[in-house]
């Protein structure tokens, strides 16, 4: 059986070489590039992005050699310093990242080629997408028509990954430029692995297929029917909660059940089944597990809470674990028949189980649900008002639920006006809280005081029903003719990506704001992920969400929903078929002239507000290779190191002139490739700012200064300190600051320059200067 | 004597700050150093002290002690507003990343810094900021004027009641 299992294996392959030998774009200089095959790039990237460490540690405790002191670039007994440790562990960061989208990736496409075969074709969205899979093509050179093409690509994306991770073993990679060399290339990795996860499950599952129109979902822990029977997934591999649903298809219960996710799951929920309810991002695991709603817990996998088995045990909710990656200590029960685990789990005879087939899953589930709703009634672990009043009153001011918090919230004074029968500042708490729990962890007389801040919130909590656009997988090829020109050119400001987890510094509000301000001013703007479901939190006077206000199509003022965290490929695949589509650069295997093209004349950003999980990393790496910047949260200056450019260092903004090999200076643009702001107004000035590339025309230009000199004295209440820096030429001056502009270019001595036709590599000059 | 980090899981590895028990020592230190810089984050609009904002008393500080300031965030703003011209304005990652750079010309033109004060930051922004400078700035000495501990600056007020701090920054100011 293996045998043959092995030849068909075999045979599938040799018929996906022969159908890409049928591609008829020449392949370009790396395909499958090797560790080292990009070096060049990335040394260009991180000469003029120089990283700044910023030790999260001053020790190394990754081997008994040590713990090692590094304090001061001294050296570890394996003789690394400080600076290459510090990338050392983005770099184990980064292939934690990608190793968690390929495992990902992997079982999806296991499982659909068990399910529908490998010949199964990859449509994501039929004649709207010809290149259906643009990170793919351009980093393996290959161009996937199968289910089956895929697990070829799993293959090369695994062996790096692997490789990458060994150069995390003490005593190997010594220089901290070569570790952020690797960091890019896992980062690049890690896009071929969503790519290859989300075009999977688009084609298999019929997602929305590149569609401007997706439907609008619910959002929201109001948006469930607490009457019915809850199912709550959590996770992000949506497999098991495809089996929930065609169960309950299958046996006419559909609409009997409410199914509703957690973190990415949920949005891939909503792809499948338009009844299906985002609860929201990751961090209200906590909250909604603890209000007692659900009736049973099914978890995936990535960015579950480990506590959530406890935590629903709290409310007396089974709990199904679905996947290898995440067993929580339970019991294998994925041989039984499903009628006895059924009936283990309603009788509490075992708190949960681990069931590795999801269509069991899908079984066990519907019908554990629609017992145990009527037995648990809602059985809940969130205190009432009289009891949060009296507990308060063990309160011994002590602070450490304070210095615990990572927002810093003021609990302990919101504990005295709890003491003193308010709840009215615990209430304030609820919108800043983040739900990570640690405040509960740290007090010393056990206060659960999350659940306090969500009982004094629980009118907001339960008012909040919203719509989100559920998401639509790629952009068409159309839509990128269509804007490839004017973002290009600059006519279109930038394309800008919110994406990322939810430790939001101020609550999640600002992550609306950012994006309506941005979809307002006619930048494209993009969500994927916990962001994307942020976004959707929040309503205009009107009473609507961003997605109800701005278009779904891929043009400028929009909202675009691309999906979860493995649809962030086709943010990138966005950015790589301008250049492809719109400017006609080979794709097939051509990384560095894309990536060039891409540093160079496309204004996009991505934004990840809320940054904590080492996937977010990786993705970010990703975009960082492609010379996409990527502005993170005050929080996400916790990763350890930034990749900041020098605006006070002209040498380092010269790209040549294409068309003469002249070298050229073009101003800072974009300034820095990764970058932690500290308040949201420093983030929107800085994305306006980092949107300008050199190629810009000068109309373009104009536009792009327009709204970055209008954020700044906006938000800043100064004109900006540097825009010699970015006005190349007279016509690059918004019209109406003309007169305002030129006196200050005076003042700093401003001369003209040229507008190249930006590149950085000389291979791409065409014609020599002698 | 020992301080606690603020955030209690924020333990540092050996070298931790000095605390500062006597305001009039830190005084000393920015009267001792050639070119000393204020980092002020955005926070120091926000908190309140001694019937105005903190952003009030470092106004006066900068201009008693005539220690230049740089503003991060929207800060400059909140300056501009009180009339007061901060010598740049820049994201805090910024000045980080210059502080570290022995050849930088610092916010005059004239030189390096060598002595960096700091409040009014996230305490999560300020400690990986002071620790970039703790491990990569051997030329500067870092000053946390914050009224919590900052085990990653060199010198740094223990975790003070407002009260305590309020007192403590006008010694400073005072000395100055
Ligand atoms: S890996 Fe090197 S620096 Fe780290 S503990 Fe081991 S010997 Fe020390
Ligand atoms: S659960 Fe909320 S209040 Fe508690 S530590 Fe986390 S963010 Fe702070
Ligand atoms: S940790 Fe507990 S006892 Fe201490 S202040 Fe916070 S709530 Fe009160």
């Amino acid at each position: 059986m293996k045998t043959g299992l092995g030849l068909i294996k075999n045979l599938e392959l040799s018929i996906g070489r022969i159908v890409e030998e049928a591609w008829a774009e020449p392949m370009g200089p790396t395909p499958f590039p090797s560790l080292t095959a990009l070096r060049e790039w990335d040394m260009k990237l991180l000469q003029r992005y120089k990283p700044f460490y910023l030790p999260f540690c001053d020790v190394c405790c990754l081997c008994t050699f040590g713990k090692c002191d590094l304090t001061g670039n001294k050296r570890g007994a394996c003789g690394i310093n400080m600076a290459a440790q510090q990338s050392r562990i983005v770099l184990l960061a980064c292939c934690i990242g990608a190793a968690t989208h390929t495992g990902h990736a992997r079982h999806l496409v296991e499982h659909l080629i068990e399910n529908y075969g490998r010949r199964m074709p990859l449509d994501v969205g039929g004649l709207n997408i010809q290149v259906e899979a643009p990170v793919t093509r351009l980093v393996c050179g290959v161009k996937p028509e199968t289910l089956g093409d895929l697990e070829e690509i799993l293959d090369y994306v695994e062996t790096q990954v692997t490789h990458c991770l060994s150069v995390c073993h003490t005593g190997q990679e010594g220089s901290n430029l070569d570790f952020e060399s690797k960091v890019f290339h896992v980062g690049m990795l890690d896009h071929v692995g969503m790519e290859v996860a989300d075009i999977a499950q688009i084609a298999a599952y019929g997602f929305p297929k590149a569609d401007p129109d997706a439907p609008l979902v619910d959002l929201g822990f109001g948006t469930v029917n607490v009457e019915k029977p809850v199912i709550l997934c959590i996770g992000h591999n949506v497999v098991p909660s495809v089996g929930i649903i065609d169960y309950m298809k299958e046996n006419g219960l559909d609409g009997e059940i409410e199914v509703c996710g957690l973190c990415c799951t949920a949005h891939d929920i909503t792809r499948y089944y338009k009844r299906g309810k985002i609860i929201g991002p990751i961090s209200w695991q906590l909250r909604f597990i603890r209000s007692g709603v659900p009736d049973v817990v099914v978890l995936d996998e990535q960015c579950i809470r480990t506590d959530s088995f406890y935590e629903a045990q709290r409310i007396k909710a089974p709990v199904i674990v679905a996947s290898e990656k995440n067993c929580m200590g339970l019991p294998n029960r994925t041989n039984d028949p499903a009628d006895a685990i059924v009936e283990d789990l309603v009788s509490g005879k075992i708190p949960g189980a681990l069931i590795l087939d999801p269509e069991k899953v899908g079984e066990v589930a519907v019908k554990v649900a629609l017992r145990v709703a009527p037995l648990r009634k809602k059985f809940k672990a969130i205190p009432e008002v009289d009891e949060v009043l009296q507990k308060a009153k063990e309160c011994r001011q002590c602070g450490d639920c304070r210095r615990a918090c990572p927002q810093d919230l003021h609990i302990p004074e919101a504990m005295k006006a709890a003491m003193e029968g308010s709840l009215a500042k615990l209430s304030d708490l609820y919108d800043l809280c983040v739900g990570c729990g640690r405040c509960e962890e740290a007090c010393p007389v056990g206060l659960q005081i999350h659940s306090f801040i969500v009982k004094a919130g629980e009118k907001k909590l339960k008012e909040e029903t919203y719509k989100v656009r559920a998401g639509r997988g790629p952009i068409q090829d159309v839509e990128i003719r269509n804007v490839g020109s004017p973002i290009v050119l600059g006519e279109i400001p930038g394309v800008i990506a919110f994406v990322g987890c939810a430790n939001y510094p101020k609550g999640g509000i600002e992550v609306a704001e950012m994006c309506r301000e941005f979809a307002s001013r006619r930048y494209i703007v993009v969500t994927s992920g916990c962001a994307a479901m942020t976004a959707g939190m929040y309503k205009n006077e009107e009473g609507k969400t961003p997605y109800e206000e701005f278009t779904g199509e891929f043009t400028a003022g929009c909202m675009v929903n691309v999906g979860s965290c493995v649809a962030n490929a086709h943010i990138a695949g966005a950015a790589i078929k301008i250049a492809n589509i719109f400017a006609k650069r080979n794709l097939r295997a051509n990384y560095e002239e894309i990536a060039d093209y891409i540093l160079n004349r496309v204004g996009a950003v991505g934004v990840a507000w809320g940054a904590y999980s080492q996937k977010a990393a990786s993705i970010a790496a990703g975009f960082w290779r492609l010379g996409v910047p990527v502005i993170v949260g005050p929080h996400g200056i916790k990763y350890r190191r930034m990749l900041l450019g020098r605006a006070d260092h002209e040498e380092d903004w010269y790209v040549y002139d294409a068309r003469t090999g002249e070298k050229v200076y073009v101003g800072p643009a974009p300034e820095h490739l990764f970058y932690a702001a500290e308040t949201k107004e420093e983030a929107m000035v800085m994305i306006a700012k980092l949107c300008m590339r050199p190629n810009d025309t000068t109309k373009g230009r104009a536009i792009k200064l327009t709204h970055y000199i209008d954020l700044h004295k906006r938000l800043y209440g100064t004109m900006p300190e540097d825009i010699h820096r970015f006005v190349r030429t007279i016509a690059d001056i918004p019209v109406t600051m003309k007169d305002e502009i030129i006196k200050i270019l005076e003042e700093k001595g401003w001369k003209e320059t040229i507008i190249p036709d930006p590149t950085l590599l000389p291979r791409l000059i065409r014609k020599r200067k002698e | 004597m020992a301080a606690e980090p603020w955030q209690t899981a924020e333990i540092p590895g050996p070298k931790k700050a000095l605390v500062i028990t006597k305001p009039e020592v830190v005084a000393a230190m920015i009267k001792r150093a050639k070119r000393p810089v204020f980092v002020v984050g955005h926070k120091a609009a926000e908190i309140d002290f001694d019937g105005g904002k903190l952003i009030d008393f470092i106004i006066e500080f900068s201009k008693k002690s005539g220690i230049p300031v740089v503003a991060t965030a929207h800060m400059i703003g909140e300056f501009t507003k009180r009339g007061f011209k901060p010598a740049a304005f820049m994201p805090a990652v910024d000045i980080g990343n210059r502080l570290v750079d022995p050849d930088w010309a610092g916010v005059d033109g004239k030189g390096q810094h060598d002595l960096a004060l700091f409040v009014g930051l996230y305490y999560y922004m300020e400690w990986t900021i002071l620790s970039g400078l703790k491990h990569f700035a051997q030329h500067l000495k870092t000053i946390s004027l914050d009224n919590v501990y900052h085990p990653h600056a060199s010198w740094s007020f223990p975790n003070l009641s407002h009260e305590e701090w309020v007192k403590n920054l006008k010694v400073i100011m005072e000395k100055v």
